[in-house]
């Protein structure tokens, strides 16, 4: 393996999101967003710092979501249709370091911008909150980070079987929009079937990867308590065992893959 | 003596993707060896196999049968592609980049330490004549930079070996002329160099050795000199004898009342 050629791809991405306008449009965004929201003190509410924290998670939720698919979805599929990936593997690396280079790169982009967005909110949530806790706010941000690890594999994989990068994103999104939402209450969905499609439905329920274990937005929404090493440590093999299997297979895609 | 490039009844074939085609061949029985120092032109019609027979070198895609190695190593190992270089045709490098980070980006995947690598982007940043554009980045570049920031790009490494696929393609005159100065001068400088090319000129011009591909197979190879001599005519009519247009248009004239 060429660790060497693996980090040099990896910084190309990440030069290429701060070269490009995706990251800052949301950005900007989700901070003029926020800031409206925050500047308006509706009816008086005491709680209204509660809101504006929830909003802005959840804006800055759904951006870093769209900027880790979208920047992984698009990487493999530019590299073939700009014929750039021919130079690339004229030079000593093997496709597993193209696929590495590419889910490191995604990996690292990503965690400079949920870093920026978390130090936003911290900002945010320090000017209109006085018990902002450190610990819980980096949790929340390692587990986001994570829980993207998983997304940004699966978007490389997916970017190998589906012929568009449109296609691909959308069917990325979809799939986490239905783990966040419904995969959660499938065990419940699946008790209530008759066989064998409740043995179908337990399966998807402990197959697919439970998005939601992390989610630790409502720890610093409601200023709980950090949670325990241990299950963040458990939560973070579980994150790695997904990412490995989706990059295990987009390995495999792209090694049949036919080139130029 | 190692030869820097031997193939050795090599056949490549593939599935097609039109119906009712199934199995095609593209290169049938090719042996070849290319030696140190040569400048070997690989002419042929398009779908001749010459752009399948550098990318089966290149190690983009298997051998049905057959062998391939540069510098003794099997081209399926990648150290086998340490020491080359290579120009794909029309190409689009990352448009976000400068040709000064392109050419540290493809530095760090030779592992070229900081300095040397610092040493190497001026000196082909100079050969190629982009020294003003270094730091411009490569959307702002017209065809013919780009074409010489993919030299650049393939002589990183000062590779011992070149592959070049038709690097004068989609050039204007001006932009050609630079490219065939460019292999001149690093044929000047001892390097193999491999490239295919539609214009029988500038091979007849560059090329130690030539080899007419058609239809997978190898028709003719020798130096240009040899061809010449054999065949009593100039490069372009043995081309034209070699993948059948001579016969077809006499046969034609014939035919025509």
């Amino acid at each position: 393996m060429n660790f060497s050629a693996i980090w040099a791809m990896a910084t190309l991405v990440v030069r290429e999101l701060y070269r490009r306008k995706d990251f800052y449009v949301l950005f900007i965004l989700t901070a003029v967003i926020t800031l409206s929201f925050g500047a308006v003190n509706f009816f008086n509410e005491g709680s209204i710092v509660r809101y504006l924290k929830e909003i802005c998670l959840a804006l800055i939720w759904l951006s870093s979501i769209a900027i880790a698919v979208m920047t992984a979805a698009r990487q493999l599929p530019d590299e073939i249709e700009r014929k750039t990936v021919l130079p690339l593997l004229a030079k000593p690396v093997t496709r597993t370091d193209v696929v590495l280079g590419k889910y490191l790169g995604c990996l690292l982009a990503c965690g400079i911008t949920l870093l920026v967005f978390y130090v936003f909110f911290a900002a945010v949530s320090a000017s209109k909150d006085s018990t902002f806790q450190l610990v819980s706010w980096f949790q929340a941000l390692l587990m986001h980070w994570a829980m993207l690890s998983i997304l940004i594999a699966m978007a490389l994989a997916g970017s190998l079987v589906f012929a568009a990068v449109s296609s691909n994103a959308t069917i990325v999104l979809l799939a986490t929009g239905f783990i966040l939402g419904i995969l959660r209450h499938l065990n419940k969905v699946a008790l209530m079937q008759p066989e064998p499609m409740q043995t179908i439905l337990y399966t998807a329920y402990f197959c697919l990867p439970h998005l939601e274990f992390f989610d630790l937005r409502d720890l610093i929404v409601h200023s709980h308590p950090a949670v325990g090493w241990w299950p963040i440590l458990l939560a973070l093999f579980y994150a790695d065992c997904f990412t490995a299997f989706f990059l295990v297979i987009a390995c495999v895609l792209f090694q049949r893959k036919a080139i130029g | 003596m190692t030869p820097i490039v031997q193939i050795d009844d090599l056949v490549v074939e593939y599935v097609s993707k039109e119906r009712g085609e199934g199995v095609k061949r593209a290169v049938n029985g090719l042996s070849l060896s290319i030696g140190e120092g040569e400048v070997f032109g690989f002419l042929g019609p398009n779908g001749a196999g010459k752009t399948t027979t550098m990318k089966v070198l290149l190690g983009f895609m298997p051998p049905t049968s057959g062998s391939a190695s540069l510098f003794g190593t099997d081209v399926r190992q990648p150290i086998a592609r340490q020491r080359i270089g290579y120009l794909p045709e029309l190409t689009y490098y990352y448009k976000f980049l400068t040709t000064e980070e392109l050419l540290r980006f493809y530095a760090r995947i030779f592992r070229i330490p900081k300095p040397e690598t610092e040493k190497r982007i001026n000196e082909v940043l100079k050969l190629v004549e982009l020294e003003g554009a270094r730091k411009k980045q490569i959307k702002t570049y017209s065809k013919g930079m780009q074409q010489r920031a993919g030299l650049a790009q393939a002589l990183i490494n000062n590779p011992d070996l070149l592959i070049l696929d038709e690097p004068t393609s989609g050039l204007d005159p001006i932009g050609r002329m630079k490219v065939r100065e460019i292999i001149q001068r690093l044929k000047d400088e001892g390097k193999t160099v491999l490239f295919s090319s539609h214009e029988l000129g500038e091979v007849e011009t560059v090329c130690d050795q030539v080899g007419i591909l058609h239809q997978g197979e190898l028709k003719e190879h020798g130096p240009v000199a040899d061809l010449v001599t054999k065949h009593g005519t100039h490069l372009e009519q043995i081309f034209l004898n070699v993948v059948g247009y001579a016969t077809e248009v006499k046969i034609g004239k014939e035919e025509a009342p």
